[in-house]
C-alpha cells in the first residue's frame, strides 16, 4: 500500500509544482474564495517583514497570525513551499489514521458477529475487508487531489498548516497516544479557536480505547478526563506564553482571537459572516455576533449526546460544522472535511440526496467567480448575487452534513432492528426523519 | 423540507418525474422558447424611465449655436486628414489648444496576429489626440468622454466637426463640475484600446504606447459621436459592448428622453419604434429589433467604440448619424444641442450610475426585457439538462430516490472504471486546445503549403481541426477497447449534462444571449442523444445543431434582420470573416467568445459526439 500513497504523492506534488510556476499562481492567491484576511500568504509576509524591522507584527491590522508558528515558514528558501509539505503531510496523516480506524472498526464488528449480535438479514450491511482496503487510499487521494486543497496550496494560503495540524490530532487520538492528541488539539486551538470543539469526541474516543465507559458515577472516567483536560490547557498555556514571551506583549490575543471572534474585516467570503453584518445596525452587531459564534461551539454537546459511540465521526461533523459556519471560511476547510467522505462510503445506500447536494455544490463553486467578476469588475451585478451563492453553497454543505449524519444514525438503527423492517400489521414499514 | 425528508412524498415525485422525462423536456423547451419570443410582446415588456435622480427632474437648457461652425472645422479637418493622409496631428493639437483645451497626443503601434482583412490592416500605428476641460467648479475627480473616431476616407469627419464646436461652447460654460475630455481616436477600437490601457494604467493584451501625459478624474460616462453626413435623418444608439457587456440602462433612458424633447428620429438596432403593437406586423418588427440585439450582444464584439468603455465599468454608448431618404433631417446645430443637453445631465450625476438595470433586451428604445422576465427562457431549457440528468442518476440505480430506503436497492452497481470517461473527456478538450492555439500557430506553414493568405489560412486550420475532432470517437474506441459498457456511456453522459449545464448557465449570467443561443441548439441534442438512437440520422442531427453550424446560421439570420440578405455563396464568405474577426477581438481586445467556444463547448459537444458512436 505504500506504493500508491508514494505515487499519489508524486502526481499531487507536481500538479502543484506546476501550478506554481503557471500563471495561475498570481491570480489564485487574490481570490476570496480561497485566502481570508486570517491565512493569506500576503499578510504573513507583510507580518514577518515587520518583525524583521522590529515592529510588532500585530501593530497594524495585517497580520492575524500566532506568530511562532509562521516563523518557520519563513525559512522557505527552499524549492518546495511549506505549503505543500503541509499537504503531503495532512494526507499521510490521514492515511494512516483511517487505516488504523478501520483496523478498529473491523475489529469491533468481528466481535460483534461472533457474539450474533446483528440481526440475520443485515448480513448486507457489513462491511467486507475487500471493499475497505482502499479506502485510506481514497481519502488521502480525496484530500491531495481535491480542486480545492489544490488551490489553497497554489495561494500558499496558511489554512494548509492548520489542516496538517487537525490531520495529526486525529492521527494520535486514534493510535491512542492521549498525550501528543492535546498537544496537537492545543496547538489547533492555539491557531483559530474553532478546533476546540473536538475536544469533545477526542475525549470520547480514547476513553472508548481505554474500556473506561462514559459514566458520571465512574472514579476512572473523571481521572482520565481531568487528566485530558489537564495535558490539554496545560500544552495550551505554554504556548500562549511562549507567544507572549517571544514578543512580550499580549497584542497577539486581540489581534487573532479578538479578530477571528469579532469579525471587523468583512471583506467577502464564502462564509454567511460578511454580508450579514455589513448590512447590520452598528448597535445590534455585538447580540448577533454572539448569536452566530455560539452557533459554532452549540452542536457539540447534542452531537456529542447523539453519536459518543462513535467519536471518528463525531469529529468528521465537528470539522464540518466548524468550517461552514466559522467566521472567515475558505475552500482548503471545506477540502479537510471532504476528504473524510470515502471512509464513510458504507453509508452510500442510505444517502438520500447526494445528487442534489453534489449538483449544487458543482454549480455554485462554478458560480463564484462569475458572479465575483460581474459584480467587481464589470459593475452590472451587486453584492447580493454573490451572497445568494454564497447562501446556497452554504445550505448545499449543510444538506450534505446532515444526510450523512442521518445515514449513519440510520445504518446503527438497521444494525440493531434488522434491515427489513415490519409495521405492527406485518406490512413492509418506512423510516421518516421527521 | 418535507419533501426531501418524506421518502414516500420522494418517490412519488422521483417516479413522476422519471416517466414523464420526455414530454416534460419537450414541454419545458417549447415553453422556453415560446417564453422568450413572448418578450417581444409589448404589454409584456416594462416601458422604460429614468431611475436616476441626479438626471431625473433638474432642468437643463440647449443653447448650442453653433452647428454650421462645426461642419466648417470638419470640412477643414477633413482636408488637413486628405493632406497628411492619416490623422493630422499638428492641425488637431493647435485647434484643441486654441479653444482652451489641455492637450495631449498618444501614440501607438500594434501588430496583429495575422492580416484583418476586412479593414486591411496588419501593422498599425497611429496617434490619438485628447483634449481635457478642466472642471472649473469642483475638485476635478471625475471625468466624462466625448470621444469621435477619425477614420479612413471621408467618414465622421463631421462628428469631429462637430466634437471641437462643442468643446469651443462648453469652455465658455461655467457650470462642469467634471473634467469633460475630447478624444479623437485613431483606427478605431485599437487606438480606443490603447487609449484606456494608458489611462487605466493597464496593459491586458500586450499592446503598445506611450504612456499618457495628462489625466482628468475617474470617468463615469462617455458617448461615442459617429457622424458622416451635414444632416441626419436620423440618430441610432449603439449599446453592446465587449464581451455582451451593456451599459446601464439609464444611459439609454437619457438618450431617448433628449431625442424626446428636441425632437430628433432615434433608432435602436437601426429600427425605428412603432406604435402599432397589437397587429402582427407591429409585433414581428418588435421581435426583429430584440432578435438583433441578441445576436449582436452573443457576438460579444464591441459594436462600436464605446464597448471598450465597459470593461472599466464606465458607462458607455455609440451614437450614430444615419442619413437616409426621409423628408425630415436634423442638422447639426440641434445634434450638438442634444450632446450638450446630455453632458449637462451627466454632470449633474453624484455617484456613478447605477439606479437602473445592466441585464436587460430592448425591443424598442422605450420598452425594455429585465434579467428577472428573460432569466426564465433559459431557465426553461437549463432545466431540461437537469431532468435529464436526474432521470439517468435513477437509470444507473444508484439513485437513492428511486430505491429510497437503501432497503430494497439491489446490488450496487460496479461502477465503470473511472479511466472510460477520463479518456474522452481529457481528448475532447485537447481538442479543444488544439482549436484555441494552432490556428494562429501554423498560418505560417499553412501559407507556405497552400495558396491561401494569412487570414484564410487561420480561418480554414480552425475549420480543418474542428471537422477534424468528428473522427475522434473511432479512436477513443480502440483505446478502451472492451469498454464501452451501457453503464459507460450513461455515466459520460451524465458527466457531458451536467458539465453543459453548469457552462451554459455561467455563460448565460454573464451573457444572457450567448447562452440562450448556445443552450436552444445544444440543449436537444444534449438531451436526446444515446447510443441506440440511428446512427446516420442522429450524426446528421448533431453536425447540424454544432456550435459551428450554429455560428452560420446566426450569420444568415443576422443580415436578414437587417434587410440585407445574403445568397449563400456570400454568407459563406461572411462565415469566414466572422470567424476571422472573432479570433482578433481575442487577440486584440480579450473577448472571450472565441477561447469559451474553442475551450469549452466544442469539447462538451465532442463529448456528446463520442456517447452517439459508443459502442
Amino acid at each position: 500500500m505504500a506504493a500508491p500513497l508514494t505515487l499519489l504523492l508524486i502526481v499531487a506534488v507536481t500538479i502543484r509544482a506546476v501550478l506554481f510556476r503557471s500563471s495561475l499562481a498570481e491570480l489564485i492567491p487574490e481570490r476570496v474564495e480561497v485566502v481570508s484576511p486570517l491565512n493569506a500568504w500576503k499578510r504573513v509576509v507583510e507580518g514577518l517583514a515587520l518583525l524583521d524591522l522590529g515592529v510588532s507584527p500585530y501593530a497594524g491590522d495585517v497580520f492575524h497570525e500566532v506568530s511562532p508558528l509562521s516563523i518557520p515558514l519563513n525559512e522557505s528558501n527552499t524549492s518546495i513551499h511549506p505549503s505543500i509539505m503541509a499537504d503531503a503531510l495532512t494526507a499521510v496523516a490521514l492515511y494512516l489514521a483511517v487505516k488504523d480506524y478501520n483496523k478498529t472498526v473491523f475489529r469491533k464488528q468481528k466481535y460483534a458477529l461472533e457474539a450474533e449480535r446483528y440481526p440475520l438479514d443485515c448480513l448486507e450491511l457489513i462491511r467486507t475487508p475487500k471493499e475497505m482496503y482502499y479506502i485510506p487510499l481514497k481519502v488521502a487521494m480525496f484530500y491531495l487531489l481535491n480542486p480545492f486543497t489544490i488551490l489553497s496550496c497554489v495561494a500558499k494560503s496558511t489554512c494548509g498548516l492548520n489542516n496538517a495540524v487537525i490531520a495529526l490530532f486525529i492521527l494520535c487520538t486514534v493510535k491512542g497516544s492521549s498525550l501528543m492528541s492535546a498537544i496537537f488539539l492545543a496547538l489547533a486551538t492555539y491557531q483559530s479557536i474553532y478546533p476546540l470543539t473536538l475536544f469533545a469526541p477526542a475525549l470520547l474516543y480514547l476513553l472508548q480505547r481505554l474500556y473506561i465507559p462514559v459514566n458520571w458515577q465512574r472514579s476512572s472516567f473523571w481521572l482520565f478526563t481531568t487528566q485530558y483536560t489537564f495535558m490539554y490547557l496545560g500544552s495550551l498555556c505554554v504556548m500562549v506564553c511562549l507567544s507572549f514571551f517571544l514578543l512580550s506583549s499580549w497584542d497577539f490575543l486581540s489581534s487573532v482571537y479578538g479578530f477571528i471572534l469579532s469579525v471587523p474585516d468583512l471583506t467577502p467570503n464564502i462564509g454567511l459572516f460578511w454580508y450579514f453584518f455589513a448590512e447590520m445596525f452598528e448597535h445590534f452587531r455585538l447580540f448577533f455576533i454572539c448569536v452566530f459564534q455560539i452557533n459554532v461551539f452549540f452542536y457539540t454537546i447534542p452531537l456529542s449526546i447523539k453519536l459518543k459511540e462513535h467519536p471518528i465521526f463525531l469529529i468528521f461533523m465537528q470539522i464540518a460544522i466548524i468550517s461552514i459556519f466559522k467566521s472567515y471560511p475558505t475552500v482548503g476547510d471545506i477540502a479537510l472535511y471532504m476528504a473524510f467522505l470515502p471512509a464513510w462510503n458504507h453509508l452510500y445506500r442510505f444517502l438520500r440526496n447526494i445528487f442534489l447536494v453534489s449538483v449544487v455544490l458543482l454549480a455554485c463553486s462554478a458560480l463564484f467567480p462569475v458572479l465575483w467578476h460581474l459584480w467587481i469588475y464589470a459593475g452590472s451585478a451587486n453584492s447580493n448575487f454573490y451572497y445568494a451563492i454564497t447562501l446556497l453553497f452554504n445550505v448545499a454543505q449543510i444538506l450534505l452534513v446532515s444526510d450523512y449524519f442521518y445515514a449513519y444514525l440510520r445504518r446503527e438503527h438497521h444494525l440493531t432492528h434488522g434491515l427489513y423492517l415490519k409495521r405492527k400489521d406485518g406490512s413492509e414499514a418506512t423510516l421518516v426523519l421527521k | 423540507m418535507g419533501l426531501l425528508s418524506d421518502p414516500n412524498r420522494r418517490r412519488a415525485l422521483t417516479k413522476l418525474l422519471t416517466r414523464l422525462n420526455a414530454p416534460i423536456c419537450v414541454m419545458c423547451y417549447l415553453a422556453g422558447v415560446a417564453w422568450f419570443m413572448g418578450l417581444a410582446f409589448e404589454p409584456f415588456t416594462l416601458r422604460t424611465y429614468m431611475s436616476e435622480n441626479a438626471m431625473g427632474s433638474t432642468m437643463v437648457e440647449e443653447r448650442f449655436p453653433a452647428g454650421e461652425r462645426a461642419l466648417a472645422t470638419g470640412r477643414e479637418f477633413a482636408a488637413h486628414k486628405k493632406k497628411v493622409g492619416g490623422m493630422p496631428v499638428d492641425w488637431l493639437v493647435k485647434t484643441m489648444q486654441s479653444r482652451g483645451l489641455e492637450v495631449f497626443t498618444q501614440s501607438f503601434t500594434r501588430k496583429l496576429p495575422f492580416p484583418d482583412e476586412n479593414k486591411e490592416r496588419y501593422m498599425v500605428r497611429g496617434t490619438n489626440v485628447y483634449g481635457i476641460l478642466r472642471a472649473p467648479r469642483a475638485p476635478r475627480t471625475e471625468a466624462l468622454v466625448l470621444s469621435a473616431p477619425c477614420s479612413e476616407g471621408n467618414n465622421n469627419n463631421q462628428a469631429v466637426g462637430l466634437l471641437l464646436g462643442l468643446a469651443q461652447y462648453f469652455r465658455s460654460q461655467i457650470h462642469w463640475a467634471k473634467d469633460i475630455i475630447f478624444l479623437v481616436n485613431e483606427h478605431d477600437l485599437i487606438g480606443m484600446q490603447a487609449w484606456l490601457e494608458g489611462y487605466h494604467h493597464t496593459n491586458t493584451t500586450g499592446g503598445d504606447w506611450s504612456p499618457l501625459q495628462g489625466r482628468g478624474g475617474s470617468i463615469q460616462a462617455a458617448l461615442s459621436l459617429e457622424l458622416s453626413s451635414d444632416v441626419i435623418t436620423s440618430l441610432d444608439l449603439v449599446l453592446e459592448g465587449l464581451n455582451g457587456q451593456l451599459p446601464n440602462l439609464d444611459l439609454a433612458n437619457l438618450f431617448y428622453a433628449f431625442c424626446q424633447k428636441i425632437g430628433v428620429l432615434c433608432t435602436i438596432q437601426g429600427k425605428l419604434q412603432r406604435n402599432d403593437w397589437d397587429t402582427t406586423s407591429g409585433y414581428s418588427h418588435a421581435a426583429q429589433t430584440m432578435m438583433l440585439m441578441v445576436l449582436k450582444q452573443a457576438s460579444g464584439r464591441p459594436w462600436g467604440d464605446h464597448g471598450l468603455f465597459l470593461r472599466y465599468h464606465i458607462e458607455a454608448a455609440s451614437i450614430r448619424g444615419i442619413n437616409s431618404f426621409r423628408q425630415y433631417k436634423t442638422d447639426t446645430t440641434t445634434i450638438g444641442r442634444l450632446l450638450e443637453g446630455m453632458y449637462r445631465k451627466l454632470n449633474n450625476l453624484l455617484e456613478r450610475l447605477h439606479q437602473s438595470y445592466f441585464f436587460y433586451l430592448m425591443p424598442s428604445l422605450s420598452r425594455f426585457v429585465s434579467i428577472g422576465y428573460y432569466m426564465p427562457a433559459f431557465g426553461l431549457l437549463a432545466v431540461i439538462l437537469l431532468l435529464r440528468a436526474l432521470d439517468l442518476w435513477v437509470q444507473l440505480g444508484a439513485s437513492p430516490p428511486g430505491t429510497e430506503d437503501g432497503v430494497a436497492g439491489g446490488v450496487q452497481p460496479s461502477s465503470p472504471g473511472v479511466l472510460s470517461i477520463l479518456t474522452p473527456v481529457v481528448i475532447s478538450h485537447m481538442t479543444g486546445v488544439a482549436l484555441y492555439t494552432l490556428p494562429i500557430l501554423s498560418q505560417e506553414m499553412a501559407v507556405q503549403h497552400f495558396p491561401v493568405s494569412e487570414t484564410e489560412a487561420v480561418v480554414l486550420t480552425a475549420i480543418a481541426i474542428y471537422t477534424a475532432g468528428l473522427a475522434l470517437p473511432h479512436n477513443t474506441h480502440r483505446l478502451l477497447q472492451g469498454e464501452g459498457t451501457e453503464e459507460g456511456w450513461r455515466v459520460l453522459k451524465l458527466v457531458a449534462l451536467l458539465y453543459l449545464a453548469v457552462l451554459l448557465g455561467c455563460t448565460a449570467l454573464i451573457n444572457f444571449s450567448l447562452g440562450f443561443i448556445l443552450a436552444l441548439s445544444l440543449v436537444p441534442i444534449a438531451a436526446f442523444i444515446t447510443p441506440h438512437t440511428p446512427k446516420a440520422l442522429s450524426a446528421a442531427i448533431m453536425v447540424l445543431l454544432s456550435p459551428g453550424c450554429t455560428l452560420l446560421y446566426c450569420v444568415f439570420v443576422f443580415q436578414e434582420l437587417q434587410e440585407t440578405p445574403v445568397s449563400l455563396q456570400d454568407g459563406w464568405m461572411l462565415f469566414l470573416s466572422v470567424i476571422s474577426q472573432g479570433i482578433l477581438d481575442h487577440a486584440l481586445y480579450g473577448s472571450l467568445v472565441y477561447p469559451l467556444l474553442a475551450l469549452l463547448i466544442y469539447p462538451c459537444w465532442l463529448l456528446l459526439w463520442n456517447i452517439l458512436f459508443w459502442k
